[in-house]
């Protein structure tokens, strides 16, 4: 009968549609501000810098791997020198990555040999500044590593463990100051769906300078 | 002043009218924005009436300089970026190059990550091949419905890509000599829950769209594509074997484990529109099959070969991967001489080539078949431009 098949395709539009008045797997919509879904813990959105403690006692070292190794070349990295000396200090005195660039590949997490650079899972980074805006300075990249722990805790404690690990290999007898940081993250919290970044906002730095070597 | 256009010297010449009224041909530009949704893309068309006498694909709009980057960049650093080749299949363009890449340095994939492989690789010709149906009957003018209906089911095969490698489409997961992260039992029971009931949604598709008249009035007896041709123009993929030819990547190369699993590959027989889309439902069965096998199958190992990531170097030489993608034969050449990053890379994309056929399909044909055969060639254009 011509239109046979007109009419089974009109049953199953039909047939879902009275199912999603009883059956809430055939909504498979949510209401998107109000409610939200929570991300896997593998979840990845833009990096952050994390940090033991207090925001001074960052880890990264400002070795200027991730800069090489970054696919778009959106990191940019300083590295703070003693005041009187000059001598590069491990630390950088700019750490800079320009969110508008970066392209979530999560490359620079992987290659850090300091476990020093992590994935956020924050998603709702809309601006109106197009030039700038979106620039991360490391004011706004610091977090702490109780809020990684929360975010990725499987990951998190196998960073610890690990970190832990060297730095007992690196001073046997002085394992005492370097274990006292890590105890205190090894019942991480229940794991809640981060909402906003800890710290505030933070005022947009001036552009980079565009890199001499590229 | 003025000048008043002439038509430039073309190869057709005008039918005869009946009543002798004198017409011209119209040459109409489509595009470039979405022409039917699949990309910013322009064909350039001569059309007598509403018939189509002339077409010229216009590539370009989407052009990243996706091969110059990567000879730029190191071996890792490509990786991220042949996602964005075909923003469909992300796991296909990357076990494509990291195959390439493996073949060239030697490397040997543990057995677990080829399995993941393998699982990743058929979960996204299921969301392909659903999507690509939604896109073709947005083609034909079923605006929305069945497409939303694949996209529902492409949603839980996203989340489990989400679950295993943090991102739903740039997913950024293969890895030379394995997979980035290894997936754990939960992911693996979430996964063959989705695959079980695939062959339901299969079912509802076709009960929604492959009986329908209007759908078989649109697609069958258009836009044949013979096996000669197929054949001499290097079409690859469902395209030709909807053609009749039997030729199938993972059967004649039998990378990865796909040489010990049981799967059967579907062909088509005339060579239209309909058999395109029907040949890619088949294949959708075929896959869950290779799933179901792949997820029982599944051992225990590592995931990764170890190979480290910076500074990783290649030895001098040059070769060529390719896989069965969902699109066609998915290929990476590289050339290496010796140093963290190619020499020469070159992508040879399967949507790129399979719509250097289009205007043989289309000629002939009313204008509005042409969306449909564009629809039915299944393409890409951040493949196609790259």
């Amino acid at each position: 009968m011509l239109g046979n098949g007109m009419i089974q395709g009109l049953l199953v539009t039909a047939r879902n549609l009275i199912r999603s008045y009883f059956d809430p797997e055939c909504l498979t919509t949510i209401q998107y501000p109000e409610e939200r879904r929570t991300l896997p813990e593998n979840s990845r959105c833009f990096p952050f810098l994390v940090y033991d403690g207090t925001p001074d006692n960052l880890r990264c070292v400002a070795c200027k791997i991730c800069e090489q190794e970054c696919p778009p070349q959106c990191i940019y990295i300083e590295v703070e020198r003693d005041a009187k000396t000059g001598k590069p200090v491990r630390r950088p005195r700019v750490f800079d990555i320009d969110y508008s660039v970066c392209m979530q590949c999560q490359i620079c997490a992987e290659v850090c040999p300091f476990d020093a650079i992590k994935m956020d899972q924050i998603y709702e980074l809309s601006g109106t500044d197009r030039f700038g805006g979106m620039l991360m300075n490391k004011g706004a990249l610091l977090k702490s590593n109780e809020y990684y722990h929360q975010m990725h805790p499987t990951e998190a404690n196998e960073v610890d463990a690990r970190l832990s690990q060297s730095k007992k290999k690196a001073s046997p007898p002085a394992a005492k100051p370097a274990a006292a940081p890590i105890t205190l993250q090894s019942a991480p919290p229940p794991r809640p769906t981060p909402s906003a970044p800890p710290s505030p906002s933070v005022p947009p730095t001036p552009p980079v300078p565009p890199k001499s070597d590229v | 002043m003025i000048q008043p256009l002439t038509m430039p010297e073309q190869g057709y010449t005008l039918t005869p009218k009946e009543d002798a009224i004198e017409t011209q041909m119209l040459e109409v530009s489509m595009g470039p924005h979405h022409p039917s949704t699949h990309g910013v893309f322009r064909m350039d068309v001569v059309l007598d009436g509403e018939e189509v006498r002339r077409l010229k694909p216009v590539l370009g709009y989407l052009h990243r300089n996706h091969e110059q980057l990567a000879e730029k960049m190191n071996w890792l650093g490509s990786i991220p970026f042949t996602d964005r080749l075909d923003y469909f299949c992300s796991m296909t363009n990357n076990w494509a190059y990291c195959l390439a890449v493996e073949q060239l340095a030697g490397i040997k994939v543990p057995e677990r990550a080829e399995y993941i492989r393998v699982i990743m690789a058929e979960l996204t010709r299921l969301q392909n091949h659903s999507c690509q149906a939604g896109f073709l009957l947005s083609d034909t003018g079923a605006w929305g419905t069945p497409l939303l209906y694949a996209f529902r089911e492409r949603e839980k095969i996203l989340d489990l890509f989400e679950a295993a490698s943090g991102a739903r489409m740039m997913c950024n997961y293969m890895r030379f000599g394995g997979v980035r992260a290894d997936v754990d039992d939960d992911w693996l029971a979430a996964a063959r829950k989705v695959v079980e009931n695939y062959p339901c949604f299969i079912d509802e598709l076709e009960a929604l769209i492959t009986g329908n008249e209007i759908l078989l009035a649109r697609t069958q007896k258009i836009g044949i594509l013979p096996r000669e041709l197929a054949i001499n123009a290097s079409i690859t993929g469902p395209m030709l074997r909807a053609s009749g030819v039997d030729y199938d990547i993972r059967k004649v190369d039998r990378y990865g484990i796909y040489g010990r699993l049981d799967f059967r590959v579907p062909l088509g027989e005339v060579g239209d529109v309909y058999d395109r889309y029907y040949v890619r439902i088949l294949e959708m069965r075929e896959s869950v099959k290779i799933l179901q096998q792949a997820l029982r199958d599944i051992p225990e190992g590592p995931s990764d070969a170890g190979v480290k990531m910076r500074n990783f170097k290649v030895p001098v030489g040059d070769g060529y991967g390719r896989i069965e993608g969902p699109k066609g034969e998915l290929g990476f050449y590289l050339v290496s001489d010796g140093s963290t990053r190619p020499y020469r890379y070159h992508v040879r994309a399967p949507s790129f080539i399979n719509l250097t056929i289009l205007e043989d399909m289309c000629v002939g044909h009313k204008l509005a078949d042409a969306m449909v055969i564009l629809g039915s060639v299944d393409i890409v254009l951040g493949e196609v431009d790259r």
